[in-house]
């Protein structure tokens, strides 16, 4: 199973551009933890990108299974903001380029 | 404790007077050990100018601490990116004093409407999504010093220090998924 982000992000080698390193856009991942409720991280997916109950849980689900998924993507400024509300909420959150 | 119910704009629960004790206690330790994260942020006369604070570059030593204010990149635990070590202190730096100002603002939240007598709590929406945030950092903090697992037993051997300790982080996850529950849009 993929993500549709994770879609977009194999996208440009599909069409085999090659992307320079700076537009390479960046990725928010949500890695696993053993405290925080599958219940709650499916809330917080919810509330702060706003995204359906289905695809909050099949994300959640995501991180659970697989230990992390990314949940959003875009320039770096949108994911670094995107990461410091995952940090507010308490998810353990960080930032990367798509590879 | 009985469960968190919705009614309308309110969220509402009630906790008795030990209930009550637990989470103010904890909310307190929690708010008190981020209250001093805060002052060791650096003071420069640059900030105090032009009103933008910098938080601390530097990891929390503490792994609570650590849990609760998380690096902005998955940082390699042997050979970490020397440019992402770099961006990582740019970022806690840029970012620790508001999201120390969120925590301890949750934590403000659930003392003023915790009576220390218990009884029934009535929160609207956004004191509601501040006792989850805070509870949430009160298990976050209570897992970490607990070392828990995701296959952690309901009980402990009577014998492991952690096993009444155990309880309380139990009772913590219950009165949590109650509360998310009642919050689901």
């Amino acid at each position: 199973m993929t993500t549709p982000v994770e879609q977009e992000r194999t996208q440009p080698e599909a069409v085999g551009e090659e992307i320079a390193a700076e537009d390479r856009p960046w990725q928010t991942v949500v890695w696993n933890d053993p405290v925080n409720l599958m219940s709650y991280v499916t809330y917080v997916f919810q509330k702060l990108f706003g995204f359906s109950r289905d695809k909050a849980t099949k994300l959640m689900l995501d991180v659970h299974h697989k230990g992390k998924a990314i949940v959003t993507s875009g320039t770096k400024d949108k994911v670094e903001a995107d990461v410091a509300k995952l940090h507010a909420a308490g998810l353990w959150a960080t930032m990367q380029r798509a590879s | 404790m009985k469960r968190w119910i919705r009614d309308g704009d309110l969220v509402i629960g009630r906790l008795d007077q030990q209930e009550a004790a637990v989470v103010r206690g904890l909310v307190s330790q929690i708010q008190d050990m981020l209250l001093a994260r805060a002052e060791e942020a650096p003071q420069d006369e640059l900030a105090e100018l032009t009103g933008i604070r910098t938080g601390s570059s530097e990891a929390p030593d503490d792994p609570i601490l650590g849990r609760l204010l998380p690096d902005f990149h998955r940082l390699d635990d042997d050979a970490p990116d020397p440019d992402e070590v770099n961006s990582a202190a740019a970022l806690r730096s840029l970012h620790e004093p508001e999201l120390l100002d969120h925590k301890t603002g949750a934590a403000e939240v659930v003392l003023r409407t915790c009576s220390p007598d218990g009884g029934e709590i009535r929160l609207s929406i956004g004191q509601a999504e501040a006792w989850l945030s805070s509870l949430n950092d009160v298990r976050l903090a209570l897992g970490t010093a607990l070392d828990v697992t995701e296959d952690m037993p309901d009980e402990l051997p009577p014998e492991d220090p952690r096993s009444p300790h155990l309880g309380v982080y139990h009772w913590l996850t219950w009165v949590q998924d109650t509360l998310v529950e009642a919050m689901m849009p």
